[in-house]
């Protein structure tokens, strides 16, 4: 088990319902695909947020990261929608 | 000389005038400035505004990360990258890109790079704000911007 900072932007974020959180991930759940099913199975705003996993970015500790991006040892994940700025 | 490098993100407007005499009052090397302006529009009056929303802290990183990118690729002696973050409304800059060098070449393409690096890596959305006031959708990000990308690869 680890806790990590979880923060959510743009629809993800209207989807979960959450801008920032801190959850205690198990240990099974190792990657970044691992963790959005995870969540996927928390509530239905999640389910909801994480019902197309192609359309979910993320970023460990301020960085872009691939789906099987490993989560050991993260202090902050973020999860958010293709961007759109520019 | 080490080439000087300014990135902001920042909810105020940006003077691009000012920007772009900053860069090229930098030294009597500079022979080239290109800068590269994106202003939200209306889209035919469908849009009254356009809210962005970023990843304060990896948004400086990751535009910090392209920048370090273009200065390793091209001879540049400056660059400037401003992105806004907030409400918008039509006419109004979102991002200010500004490349200095001594010839054009190095210039336009580091300018050209750093937009299409920007439009898919950096932390930024925006919500469309619809003409009569109601919240409309968040933009999606469109394919072509990743195509760009592929040009840029080595």
């Amino acid at each position: 088990m680890s806790e990590i900072k979880l923060v959510y932007f743009a629809w993800v974020r209207e989807r979960t319902g959450c801008a920032e959180e801190t959850l205690t991930v198990p240990s099974t759940v190792r990657t970044i695909a691992d963790l959005a099913q995870f969540l996927s199975t928390r509530d239905e705003g999640y389910a909801h947020a994480f019902e197309q996993p192609k359309l979910v970015r993320a970023a460990i500790d301020r960085t872009h990261v691939k789906p099987d991006a490993l989560i050991e040892g993260a202090r902050e994940i973020a999860f958010f929608p293709p961007m759109t700025g520019g | 000389m080490s080439a000087r490098r300014t990135i902001r993100i920042q909810s105020e407007p940006f003077d691009s005038a000012k920007e772009t005499a900053t860069l090229s009052a930098l030294g009597s090397d500079i022979g080239a400035v290109a800068t590269f302006i994106g202003y939200c529009r209306s889209e035919n009056g469908r849009l009254k505004a356009l809210e962005l929303e970023h990843y304060p802290g990896m948004a400086e990183d990751e535009i910090g990360r392209v920048a370090d990118e273009a200065l390793a690729r091209w001879p540049l002696d400056a660059l400037t990258i401003i992105h806004r973050f907030g409400v918008m409304v039509p006419g109004d800059g979102i991002v200010f890109v500004g490349t200095a060098s001594s010839h054009r070449a190095a210039s336009f393409a580091a300018c050209d790079f750093l937009m299409d690096y920007l439009k898919t890596r950096a932390p930024f959305w925006k919500k469309e704000i619809l003409a009569d006031g109601r919240v409309g959708d968040w933009v999606e990000a469109k394919a072509d911007d990743d195509a760009a990308l592929e040009r840029w690869k080595r």
